[in-house]
């Protein structure tokens, strides 16, 4: 695919809801020219193995990312908090596995 | 699946004037038509104009590929002798094919693929609804599933149809050239004989204007979104239920069935 045909075809993310439940994941993303055949590009290339039930197709350029350059000072600081994690209770043994 | 067979295929001589040569030879049409089809959307794969139809073309091949084996299995059950699916694919001649023209014509551009994939999922997806109520048990357990992957590949080529005859100028054009190359091809699909009416009397197959009449709906409002010229076929060819096909036969099946004709037995 040349450069040209790229820009002609817009990139959509992929989201996928697994039969087991649970919320739709980003699997991916494919090439379409409109919303239509973004869903049957996403069904043809990511559910052939049974892996959904559902299809959520968004257009690459509405999603807002967060900046890799900003990736120390939005996310280190977080690192050394470790009291935010559950992990300083007694759990009686009567409650078996959480 | 073995044992209940026979009963199956008594029960069909006993209902009518169908019997299991008449079971048999609709069974070659069937597996043939989606076998030699099958096997052309799959020569797609890696050609295909985008990533997401190199994989969206092969599925559909896939499916009609199951469809080929189920009619094989059927038929080596009926036949008996030891036969398999094997035996119908990969060790039968041309002439011995008894699939309609259409699915034999080279893949042509993309329009033209899309255009007779549209063509016969829009006749086979409303055939296998329809047979979901035939007499026939096994027959009507494989539509069940078949109209459901035949439904998506309406839906799939019907788009492609809209979208490259509403497209650009090059598109159109080309949408239209398969249009009137393939007018003539269509028609073979619909035909009736002795065969078709005897097994339409035992209810095994359904009403065949029925059909015909959605596959029409179905295709003239698609063609009219792609902005096409309306489907107004004045001739049709014939031959391939007889068994007598183009020259692109020959070819395929050499590609198709190489492997078991130099390598007999030979299993993956």
């Amino acid at each position: 695919m040349t450069e040209t045909n790229k820009d002609m075809i817009p990139l959509w993310e992929v989201f996928i809801r697994p039969r087991t439940g649970l919320a739709h994941s980003h699997v991916g993303s494919i090439h379409a020219a409109d919303e239509v055949m973004a869903l049957q590009a996403a069904r043809d290339v990511y559910t052939r193995r049974g892996e959904g039930v559902s299809i959520w197709v968004v257009p690459s350029a509405s999603i807002t990312a967060s900046d890799p350059e900003q990736r120390d000072e939005n996310f280190e600081p977080s690192t050394s908090k470790i009291y935010r994690h559950p992990s300083f209770y007694d759990i009686p043994d009567d409650v078996g596995h959480m | 699946m073995a044992a209940a067979s026979p009963t199956m295929v008594s029960r069909v001589a006993g209902d009518s004037d169908a019997s299991p040569a008449h079971l048999l030879a609709l069974l070659m049409r069937l597996g043939d038509d989606h076998l030699i089809l099958g096997h052309r959307l799959s020569e797609w794969c890696g050609h295909a104009p985008m990533l997401e139809e190199d994989l969206a073309l092969p599925n559909m091949a896939l499916d009609l590929l199951g469809t080929a084996r189920m009619c094989y299995d059927y038929a080596a059950e009926i036949e008996g002798g030891g036969k398999t699916e094997d035996d119908y694919a990969f060790l039968r001649d041309g002439t011995d094919f008894r699939h309609v023209l259409m699915v034999e014509q080279p893949n042509g551009d993309f329009a033209f693929t899309i255009l007779r994939q549209f063509f016969f999922a829009a006749f086979m997806h409303p055939f296998w609804k329809a047979m979901t109520e035939s007499t026939d048990v096994r027959l009507a357990a494989h539509a069940e599933k078949a109209e459901k992957e035949l439904a998506y590949h309406v839906r799939h080529t019907g788009e492609w149809v809209i979208r490259l005859g509403d497209g650009t100028d090059e598109s159109a054009r080309r949408m239209n050239d398969a249009l009137e190359a393939l007018s003539p091809f269509v028609g073979e699909m619909f035909e009736q004989d002795s065969l078709t009416r005897a097994l339409a009397d035992a209810g095994i197959l359904p009403d065949m204007d029925r059909i015909k009449s959605r596959f029409d709906h179905v295709v003239a409002d698609t063609l009219r979104i792609a902005t096409l010229p309306a489907f107004t076929p004045e001739f049709a060819h014939t031959g391939g239920r007889e068994g007598r096909h183009t020259e692109y036969l020959g070819h395929l099946l050499a590609e198709l069935q190489f492997m078991q004709r130099a390598y007999p037995g030979q299993r993956w």
